[in-house]
């Protein structure tokens, strides 16, 4: 493995600028599948205890970037640093520091969910009593006691993730992965994984999260980084991105239809606005002041619309990064419905 | 200490969610049983053909025991994608595909001394040589197993596996001299039957029961075990090269 582009180099050795070993410090990270390449020098700084997010479209490396950082994947130059040890020196002990929940439930389903933890521990070196007591409280924490003795197999989606979260720390982990945690189950699990990640993460485990619903992001993470085609184009706390967002004033226009034909005549007549039509009957519209919803209404009703609702719209992430990547929020909502569940 | 658990684990996992199945145990029974009864019916030699057809009756138990179990079991779990977890675990490479094949062999040696528990109704087994036995059924069950491994890192899907494992199996099983002397072959063929590692397992096992060793046993042990270096160094460098990719 190169080493390349590293500010923790200057300071003399890789990670020098890692405020805390607990953390990741990721330098130059790069991986090519023939032609394409996935991860681009990737620079990536994870800091003790918080919850940072890894957001963009499926396809941008989201996940290629968790298999290199786990040892699924083996990277084409760079440099990674787990809790300040060297992956690719000593990536026995970096794992041991990891803990990976993947994307899809990948347990045992002939086993029952107890003998999926324990064999999940077994696999960190834990004795025996010690796993069972440890797969005993998970079983409780993660409101499974009651299917414990159940195969896997027959548990429901939402059961599945939750237990499969549960293998990832068994062996309590300083840092576990969690790739797309919510994707593909129904809304009242997807709420009980999200109280359970800000659970641990209030615990003090330090989470990377993979995934494409950005205002799951915005309600979870401490910082997120934005990835386009194998790219980091912005890393910064969700808070300041939201700051930043706030400069834009938006509201949402409902109206009985004609929103393409509409909005721009409304920015002929308001040139302060930006209009763009979400639906047929949805146009959103954004001034850099909070724009006056009298005159607005009125100019739609004089040209046959009928206003049915038109509501302030808060500053949100996915605002953030659809400015930022310029991916467009209809190209999120398509790759959400496919997706399905969830958010 | 901690690495030891895991292999441990892993072995024990195996054998009690696919090795000790129902299913697995009968054809490691019916198998044998089937082979021993076709030779002995074809044979027409009586009891005393016991003694003679017993070692190929163990290799071919071993054989179809091991290869195709295991290599299914690998591509099985990679396709779920539970081998990830192992993966990710601080497990050296080497341990834990170690482990998953250790499995392999001791289900393949169970399976080989059923024939033996059975033929022990039949006749007097005071002519075995049962450390040779015990070593060269050892050895041919885990040449077996690592060829499985090898099958198994070689393929993407189950069906794949089953597929490869018999175009290995079928034709060891009729080139390594168990129902034809390899001398008896076309001239063209033997090579090719020395290459296999059946071949020296089936030699070995017949000169443990009392029959006479068609090649040197020492070499014949060499070449077994050089054989499970070989196919788990090959299967080690697949899994770094393809699946660690």
């Amino acid at each position: 493995m190169t080493t390349s582009t590293a500010t923790g180099h200057r300071l003399g050795r890789p990670g020098a600028d890692l405020p805390d070993p607990a953390a990741i410090w990721v330098r130059g990270l790069a991986k090519r599948f023939g032609d394409v390449r996935a991860v681009d020098g990737v620079d990536i700084d994870v800091l003790s205890g918080e919850l940072f997010g890894l957001l963009g479209p499926n396809g941008a490396g989201k996940t290629t970037i968790l298999h290199l950082l786990t040892g699924l994947a083996r990277p084409d130059g760079g440099t990674i640093l787990i809790g300040g040890i060297d992956c690719s020196a000593r990536p026995g002990a970096a794992r041991r520091l990891l803990g990976v929940v993947p994307d899809e439930s990948n347990l045992y389903p002939e086993l029952t969910g107890f003998q999926n933890l324990s064999f999940s521990a077994s696999l960190y070196g834990m004795r025996r009593k010690r796993r069972e007591v440890r797969a005993r409280e998970l079983l409780e924490t993660f409101g499974l006691a009651g299917a414990g003795d159940r195969k896997f197999g027959g548990y429901s989606k939402g059961m599945k993730r939750r237990l499969t979260i549960a293998a990832g720390m068994i062996h309590e982990p300083r840092i576990l992965f969690l790739d797309e945690p919510t994707t593909g189950i129904d809304v009242a699990s997807a709420r009980q994984i999200r109280r359970l990640i800000t659970d641990l993460r209030d615990a003090g485990t330090t989470i990377v999260l993979t995934t494409h619903y950005i205002e799951e992001a915005q309600r979870l993470c401490d910082r997120v980084a934005f990835i386009v085609a194998g790219r980091i184009v912005r890393t910064d706390g969700v808070a300041r991105l939201l700051h930043q967002a706030g400069g834009v004033h938006a509201m949402e226009v409902a109206l009985s239809g004609g929103a393409a034909r509409l909005g721009p005549a409304l920015v002929e007549a308001f040139p302060e606005l930006r209009a763009r039509a979400l639906a047929d009957g949805l146009l959103r519209v954004e001034a850099s002041s909070p724009p006056r919803v009298g005159p607005l209404v009125r100019f739609l009703e004089d040209r046959g619309a009928q206003v049915t609702e038109a509501r302030r719209v808060q500053p949100s992430l996915e605002e953030v990064f659809v400015e930022v990547t310029g991916i467009e929020s209809e190209a999120l909502r398509q790759e959400k419905e496919k997706a399905g569940g969830g958010a | 200490m901690k690495v030891w658990i895991a292999a441990w684990s892993i072995l024990a996992k195996d054998a009690r969610t696919y090795y000790l199945k129902p299913p697995n145990v009968s054809w490691g029974l019916i198998f044998p049983l089937a082979w021993t009864g076709m030779l002995f019916l074809r044979s027409a030699a009586g009891v005393e053909s016991v003694a003679e057809l017993l070692p190929g009756v163990m290799a071919v138990a071993v054989l179809f025991g091991t290869t195709s179990l295991l290599a299914v079991v690998v591509a099985f779990e990679r396709r779920g994608r539970s081998f990830e977890r192992l993966l990710v675990a601080p497990i050296p490479l080497v341990v834990l595909l170690l482990a998953k094949t250790g499995g392999a062999i001791l289900f393949g040696l169970v399976n080989a001394f059923v024939p033996v528990i059975l033929a022990a109704f039949l006749i007097d087994l005071s002519i075995v040589d049962w450390p040779a036995l015990i070593g060269a059924a050892a050895l041919l069950s885990a040449s077996s197993a690592f060829l499985g491994l090898f099958i198994a890192v070689s393929v993407r899907e189950v069906f794949e596996a089953q597929a490869l494992s018999n175009f290995f199996r079928f034709p060891m099983l009729f080139l390594c001299g168990l129902f034809l002397p390899v001398e008896q072959l076309p001239a063209w063929m033997r090579p090719l039957s020395y290459a296999l590692p059946l071949t020296y397992g089936a030699d070995l096992l017949r000169g443990s029961i009392g029959g006479v060793n068609r090649l040197p046993p020492a070499a014949s042990f060499a070449l077994l075990a050089a054989s499970c270096a070989a196919l788990f160094a090959l299967s080690l460098r697949v899994v770094r090269r393809r699946w660690i990719a």
